[in-house]
């Protein structure tokens, strides 16, 4: 009833192709992008918004570079990991060593510089593939953090490995407040979803597509295997190069490269597993669900122990977290392998029907 | 793109082809030739090679001897990246379709060499990038519409019917407007009707497009009704090359296909 | 020299190690075409399991027997929740499941045994053996002996199954094509719950030998990663394979570690293996033992 495409006729196939292409979405759209905007900020809690909701959005960004490169392009990665420890430290350098450098300017130099990195170890894709190259991408999340580890010259030579991120200001503002950052954040990841939606649903989105679903079938339409495939793995990291950038300057504000593990290559995993594997919004859906479903645990375990008494400390809260984790994955893989972004569209699809049953 | 070839030239020619894999010889010394705008069938017994010569064409195997002439210029062997750059476009036995985008992605990916905006463009999504991928959805709706799959334009390739699936493969090899077309049994798995719209779908390609065809087909009174020429192979050999009529009256294909020892 | 051949025989027990852990995969990938991401903290759950009732003061061989129970249980109830409904997905859908399986057991297993890191003693020594040390003067281990022994022992039987037994030729049908296998009437289902279960004693052995050398915890797990440096040498489908696969990375990872190491600042055990598993990955795809892969088109 509210959700009709009745009257809305498309005359061009520009109006064809748009992202949104029905009315009440475009609506939907602006207005989530007025409260993300203009009304989080001012309204926001402090806290939600430095400890959850700014890495939320991190998160998503790089669960829309794992997106791209295995998503769209079906090369399984496990290092998102060291891409964002390359972009964090890259452009912590990149601040540090090039004076007055603009802050978006380091953000982007993070992001090439991991985009380069992908690219290096995205160079076996061509050889090899599935498994095989998952283990390539290990080799890459463990070299990497080695190297960052090991090479003074990444963390400034500081005997402890551990980074401070520095002062951002942009055009003489200074982004210290947790609703500035989050605003920068917000800006940030929201260009670059929008570029990642224009990119794959364009020719490159195509041939990303092509080489996951069938390559040799690619190559014979005339789609260069090697080309697309090492693009995919340098937009990749480019993303989530930046998004460790964000990670580093917007979230943690202290980085040592222990914070860039396998666990969390794994975690970005599971959102695009859970989220939707090959969808931008199911990168954000999955990040969001990763990203709350702990602080829901805390607080069941926190109204248990209250309700029946029972102690529960810190480890079984977060052995319980991994056990659920374990399962969902399991759980969505069985029911439905697209994950939440596919049952957003089925829920779509029976509201467009809605209150009619078909 | 190099200009098309007048009719009745020479466009591709096969010389002296052997391909084996391991102990088996899928092709033996097989020559022939095709010319412009004709309809070429290779017919034979199962077994016979056939999709391998369609693959050693295209560049996907590599045979161990012998020369393969496109538009005067020879290959020892060529990739298919480069095949497909060359005008030489395919359909498969199996269907090779990305299973999991749809019909329209599918045909749009068959331009993507004619696309060229960087991605940056791509990414920006306006000016050049956005009437680039106008101009080419353009075409391939014209394609859609001359293959009559308009009401399937937005399904995923995976849940279509076999037909269909094969329709739009052809679609796929219609976008990239190829000189040379290399058709692996089109026909197959169809009903009737089914296999009538197919035939009239090659004709008019044929015909309106230009097209050269070389096709790999069993159904014998299609080969007959459709073809200029046929080549005949049967275990890796080439035995029989002519006109359908004749084909249909040369003894060593009647013995091929009705099993006599040779 | 000697101090050479030390090296390299430490480094050739170790790869024993990883190849105990390698055989659980290749068992399974062999008789099911899944890559098993969870054999590592089945190792860890099977040794954490085994220690926690020996500590307890459960005789020895009671704990190992309700030990390779529980295994057997668990292989049991992964088939059912885990591998049944997904059969004929993708590969990839089934890794992503064993991922998820991997964080389930380590969860499980620190959930009900706690997270402190356990000793474990098998009653072999961990002390060189006499004659050798006198003799040649290198010093080897009596326990990395007989570690090797047992990953001997292990891989005789697990051959002579695959290759000698009508149960060895289903599970090898199995691997190929599992609506064929079903079509064909292979009971697929006990004949993944028999290949699990199995995979999960011979985890529980590698846990064993690992805890002895290492201590059972968390650690477990990721040493247990580094078999897939090692099946990609031997290829994921060869029992020999993952033995000399174990044997090839142990050792160059140890030879590595000592004279490399020190000239890059150390730590490098992190990362080598993968490395050389990637850089050969390049030359060979299938692996010394693998099979070809040819796509029909």
């Amino acid at each position: 009833m509210l959700y009709r495409e009745s009257g809305q006729f498309k005359s061009t196939y520009g109006q064809d192709q748009q992202i949104f292409p029905i009315l009440q979405d475009r609506i939907a759209m602006v207005a989530l992008l007025l409260v993300a905007f203009v009304a989080v900020p001012i309204f926001g809690d402090q806290y939600w918004l430095s400890a959850i909701i700014t890495p939320f959005l991190i998160l998503s960004l790089a669960a829309l570079g794992l997106n791209i490169l295995t998503g769209y392009a079906g090369q399984l990665s496990l290092g998102t990991a060291a891409f964002m420890a390359v972009g964090a430290f890259m452009a912590y350098n990149a601040m540090l060593r090039i004076p007055h450098i603009p802050v978006l300017g380091a953000f982007a130099i993070g992001g090439l510089s991991a985009a380069a990195v992908g690219f290096v170890f995205g160079l076996p894709s061509l050889r090899i593939k599935g498994l095989y190259l998952a283990v390539a991408t290990l080799a890459c999340q463990f070299f990497v953090l080695w190297a960052i580890n090991r090479v003074g010259w990444f963390s400034n030579h500081s005997s402890s490995g551990v980074i401070t991120a520095q002062r951002m200001v942009i055009l003489g503002y200074e982004f210290v407040s947790p609703a500035s950052k989050y605003l920068l954040t917000l800006g940030v990841v929201a260009v670059m979803a929008l570029a990642a939606k224009n990119l794959m649903r364009s020719e490159t989105g195509r041939a990303f597509m092509a080489v996951r679903d069938m390559d040799v079938a690619a190559a014979v339409v005339g789609i260069p295997m090697m080309h697309t495939k090492l693009l995919a793995f340098a937009i990749s990291s480019f993303y989530c190069g930046v998004a460790g950038a964000l990670y580093a300057f917007c979230y943690l504000g202290t980085v040592e490269p222990e914070a860039f593990t396998l666990d969390l290559s794994f975690r970005v995993l599971f959102m695009i597993i859970i989220g939707g594997v090959g969808s931008i919004l199911g990168s954000f859906l999955g990040a969001a669900f990763i990203t709350l479903f702990p602080i829901l645990l805390n607080f069941v375990s926190k109204g248990l122990e209250s309700l029946l008494g029972i102690e529960m400390d810190h480890a079984m809260v977060s052995n319980t977290e991994a056990i659920i984790f374990g399962g969902l994955i399991i759980f969505f893989l069985i029911v439905e392998p697209n994950g939440l972004a596919r049952m957003w569209q089925i829920a779509k699809e029976k509201l467009r029907l809605w209150p009619f049953p078909h | 793109m190099s200009e098309r070839a007048a009719p009745g030239e020479v466009v591709l020619s096969v010389e002296g082809v052997s391909l084996a894999f391991g102990g088996v010889k899928a092709l033996q010394d097989v020559s022939f030739d095709v010319r412009s705008r004709e309809v070429r069938a290779i017919i034979g017994p199962n077994g016979a090679g056939k999709s391998s010569m369609l693959n050693v064409l295209n560049g996907v195997y590599h045979p161990q001897k012998g020369k393969i002439r496109f538009k005067q210029k020879e290959f020892v062997d060529m990739d298919s990246h480069e095949a497909a750059a060359l005008g030489i476009a395919r359909t498969f036995q199996n269907i090779a379709l990305f299973k999991g985008m749809t019909v329209l992605d599918n045909i749009m990916t068959g331009r993507n060499l004619k696309m060229h905006c960087n991605i940056f463009q791509q990414a920006l999504w306006v000016g050049a990038a956005k009437r680039e991928e106008l101009v080419h959805r353009r075409a391939v709706e014209e394609i859609i519409d001359f293959l009559e799959i308009q009401h399937i334009r937005r399904t995923p390739v995976g849940r279509l019917p076999y037909g269909l699936q094969k329709r739009v493969e052809l679609g796929r090899a219609l976008a990239a407007e190829p000189e040379l077309m290399l058709l692996d049994e089109p026909m197959a798995g169809m009903n009737l009707e089914e296999k009538q719209d197919m035939c009239r779908f090659i004709l008019d390609v044929n015909d309106h497009f230009g097209t050269t065809l070389v096709l790999i087909e069993h159904d014998m009174g299609v080969v007959m009704d459709i073809s200029d020429r046929v080549v005949v192979l049967d275990y890796g050999r080439k035995i029989a090359d002519g006109n359908p009529a004749e084909i249909k009256k040369d003894q060593k294909v009647i013995d091929a296909y009705l099993g006599v020892a040779h | 020299m000697n101090f050479f051949l030390e090296v390299v025989a430490g480094g050739l027990l170790a790869g024993v190690m990883y190849a105990l852990v390698a055989l659980g995969f290749v068992l399974i990938y062999k008789a099911s075409g899944v890559f098993n991401f969870a054999q590592g903290s089945m190792v860890f759950f099977a040794a954490l399991t085994f220690v926690s009732l020996t500590e307890k003061g459960w005789n020895f061989w009671l704990a190992l027997a309700v030990t390779l129970a529980v295994m057997i249980v668990l292989g049991m109830l992964i088939e059912r929740i885990v591998l049944r409904p997904l059969i004929n997905q993708p590969p990839i859908t089934l890794l992503m499941a064993t991922i998820g399986l991997t964080f389930v057991l380590e969860g499980l297993s620190q959930l009900a045994f706690g997270s402190q890191p356990h000793g474990l003693e098998l009653g072999i020594p961990d002390v060189p053996i006499e004659w050798l040390s006198e003799k040649w003067n290198i010093s080897i281990s009596q326990f990395d002996l007989f570690a090797a022994f047992v990953a001997g022992l292990l891989v005789l039987v697990l051959a002579v199954l695959f290759q000698k037994t009508r149960i060895g030729r289903a599970l090898r049908a199995v691997a190929d094509d599992h609506q064929a296998a079903l079509a064909v009437g292979i009971p697929l289902q006990h004949i993944w719950t028999i290949v699990w279960a199995v995979a999960g004693c011979v985890a529980l052995v590698a846990g064993m030998m690992w805890g002895v050398r290492n201590g059972v915890q968390y650690a477990l797990t990721f040493t247990a990663l580094k078999a897939l440096p090692v099946l990609i040498l031997g290829g994921f489908e060869s029992i020999a394979g993952a033995i000399v696969g174990g044997l090839i990375i142990g050792a160059s990872e140890k030879l590595a570690e000592v004279y490399i190491g020190p000239m890059v600042g150390g730590g490098i055990e992190s990362w080598f293996a993968y490395v050389v598993a990637l850089l050969f990955l390049l030359v060979r795809p299938e692996g010394l033992f693998g099979e070809k892969h040819i796509d029909r088109v």
